[in-house]
């Protein structure tokens, strides 16, 4: 036992003494918590948006000031004619455009009906749509607020709910898909390497031929990488919480279970890899290529799974990052219990399970 | 007692689509306590050779046994009382020298102290060192670290592969008198080099080349059997001199040998001034021929174009 601890050990000394790896380990997840909490985020905030307001009215001044009010829209440009609009949306000053015709309040009450035009940059499809959305909504509440004094008959008010992310925040959907990736790459690319390196420098040699059961030269180099990702988890989940706001509605202990369960997977994963490649850089692209990238593709957390053609959606059933991100999704934003991912939990279990032993297996006593 | 004996072993590789024979038919014994040298130019096959004795890898044909036990049936049992130090310098550049010491001794389950008087005439020349990290050492200490972290558990064979190559003169010949005071501890020693000049040192050497062994004797023996006297030749212009010398029907063989060309003949008398002459008529000026005894890389030349 004390060749297995002092093996730990040694695995300490080189983890703590290159630096450079322990600082992109450590601030991995970090800066990708960050980057994507602040920097990368699909949420619509703060657009710039011009109005052209040919009435001046009561009306439209009152749905400026609505606009305005919301934290999605800031309005920039004040436009005197149709003319400018071109030239403005052409210099990228503004995303979206609201115009209201001349004697706008007036046709509204007189007519019943006035029509606004939104004018939106369709360069980003997506982000036209979200905020002709957004503007849309708005100018339903003012007409809302304005049937409230005169009451018309048969009226279908939808009204929506926006269950476990009412504020539609991006970081609900990316934190589970951060910790998925940060756990797969350290445990899998991590414990790979550091394999692989023993085998390109000759150590492996010498401690091939020694007593010590090779079990136990596998297990010492899981454990340091093991306990590294909980170090990840933890900055991971405090960050979460303390600065994107993201709540843990489960049970914390249950969502640390299934973070240990994943590393495990990746672990074993990482040995497997570490048994096929000869060299650090292979052993690096393996984990890159194929773990990295199905982990982005396929977990659902970039793009939906369902919507993917059926083929995909199979091959996706194989990335283990998949189950760990519907569990992660379940525990930590819906807060549901084990009852609803046991199916999960058993299908990532028995991925761990295979794949320790078949890298165990696979674990040369020799060198060929 | 025999502590090696190998028999009839082959090994070959897949290159690229075609076999390459690394190991031909390999049969040696090494005796207990005995200093035996493998002396081959690279590629010889010295390093798959260690690997199957150290049970690092499995030979397609023949069979072996370290210390007595076989290398495939018990190959536990062999990786518990062998020292092994392979080629390229295969110790933990970022631990310090104490660290990589106490590693290797906790892996045999041993500790420093406890076989101390066995590493003690190496451990002292880099015991000032022992806080420096393993790759911020010189070659000849590396050397001296990887040969204590072998030796750590008092091992009843040693394998060192290739253990002086690219240490300078001065450590080479240190890291002999090493092995020799090893060797009278009654430690088994198979050691494997490129040097000619290192294979006088050993007990007994094998000549090796394309994976076959030439000829297995003593320095000495293998010495004796250079039958042909050798001369040693110097001119001012080595290139050309070599060059006639090579063409020169009189001339049986001529390798270049440090300052000096060796040269055998054909006839068994040679008039050595005539031969002056005509060379110098040729264009190499200050010609000397003088009598030279044979060295292991004369035998080993002429065992080659056998």
């Amino acid at each position: 036992m004390k060749q297995f601890f002092y093996f730990i050990q040694k695995e300490f000394y080189h983890l703590l003494r290159d630096r450079r790896t322990l600082f992109i380990l450590f601030g991995m997840p970090v800066t990708q918590i960050l980057i994507f909490g602040f920097a990368l985020t699909n949420e619509v905030k703060n657009s710039r948006i011009a109005v052209l307001d040919l009435s001046k009215d009561e009306a439209t001044r009152a749905i400026i000031h609505e606009l305005e009010a919301s934290r999605y829209f800031d309005i920039v440009e004040n436009l005197n004619s149709y003319k400018e609009l071109e030239p403005t949306f052409q210099a990228g000053k503004i995303r979206l455009a609201i115009v209201f015709p001349e004697q706008f309040q007036e046709n509204l009450l007189h007519t019943n009906t006035s029509p606004i035009q939104l004018v939106a940059d369709a360069t980003d499809p997506n982000v036209a749509n979200t905020l002709s959305t957004y503007a849309q909504a708005i100018i339903m509440d003012y007409q809302n607020s304005m049937r409230e004094t005169n009451e018309l008959p048969y009226r279908i008010n939808t009204e929506l709910r926006m269950l476990y992310n009412p504020q539609l925040k991006g970081s609900y959907n990316f934190v589970p898909g951060v910790m998925a990736m940060v756990l797969m790459l350290v445990g899998a690319m991590m414990t790979s390497i550091s394999i692989v390196r023993e085998k390109e420098l000759g150590t492996m040699e010498i401690i091939l031929v020694s007593p010590i059961v090779p079990i136990r030269v596998i297990v010492a180099k899981m454990i340091p990488y093991l306990l590294l990702s909980m170090v990840n988890i933890g900055s991971i989940l405090l960050l979460s919480v303390y600065v994107l706001d993201v709540p843990i509605q489960g049970s914390l202990w249950l969502l640390v279970f299934e973070c240990l369960l994943f590393t495990l997977t990746a672990l074993s994963l990482g040995l497997l890899i570490s048994s096929v490649s000869g060299s650090q850089q292979v052993a690096m692209l393996i984990s890159l290529m194929g773990l990295f990238l199905p982990t982005v593709m396929f977990s659902g957390f970039m793009f939906p799974v369902e919507n993917m053609p059926i083929p995909l959606q199979i091959i996706s059933n194989v990335v283990p990052a998949k189950w760990f991100y519907y569990i992660v999704k379940d525990v930590m934003i819906k807060g549901t219990g084990f009852q609803t991912i046991w199916m999960e939990t058993l299908v990532l279990a028995g991925m761990c399970v295979v794949l320790l032993v078949v890298s165990l297996k696979k674990f040369k006593v020799r060198l060929e | 007692m025999e502590s090696i004996q190998v028999d009839h072993v082959d090994k070959s590789f897949q290159s690229g689509k075609s076999p390459v024979e690394a190991l031909k038919n390999i049969t040696f014994n090494v005796k207990q306590g005995e200093l035996f040298g493998l002396i081959g130019p690279d590629g010889a096959g010295k390093t798959t050779l260690f690997r199957i004795l150290t049970t690092l890898m499995l030979a397609d044909k023949g069979d072996a046994w370290v210390d007595g036990y076989h290398v495939v049936k018990d190959y536990e049992q062999i990786r518990k009382r062998v020292g092994y130090m392979p080629g390229r310098f295969s110790l933990y550049q970022d631990l310090t020298v104490e660290e990589n010491l106490s590693f290797f001794a906790t892996l045999f389950n041993t500790t420093l102290e406890e076989n101390y008087e066995l590493v003690k005439d190496i451990y002292v020349q880099i015991e000032p060192f022992k806080k420096r990290r393993a790759g911020a050492l010189s070659g000849g200490m590396k050397q001296k670290l990887a040969l204590s972290c072998a030796l750590i558990h008092r091992p009843s064979v040693l394998f060192l592969d290739e253990p002086t190559t690219g240490v300078d003169a001065v450590s080479r010949q240190e890291f002999w008198q090493l092995l020799r005071g090893l060797q009278k501890q009654g430690i088994t020693i198979l050691v494997s080099t490129p040097y000619m000049d290192e294979a006088s040192l050993c007990d007994r050497v094998a000549l090796m080349q394309n994976g076959s062994i030439m000829k297995i004797d003593s320095p000495g023996g293998i010495i004796s059997q250079f039958q042909k006297p050798l001369w040693a030749v110097q001119g001012d212009n080595m290139y050309q001199l070599m060059h006639d010398l090579r063409h020169d029907s009189r001339v049986d063989t001529c390798y270049p040998f440090g300052q000096y060309h060796h040269v055998t003949f054909n006839e068994s008398t040679i008039d050595i001034e005539s031969l002056k002459k005509e060379f110098q008529q040729k264009g190499v000026h200050s010609i000397t021929i003088d009598r030279t005894e044979p060295t292991i890389e004369d035998c080993f030349m002429e065992l080659m174009n056998q």
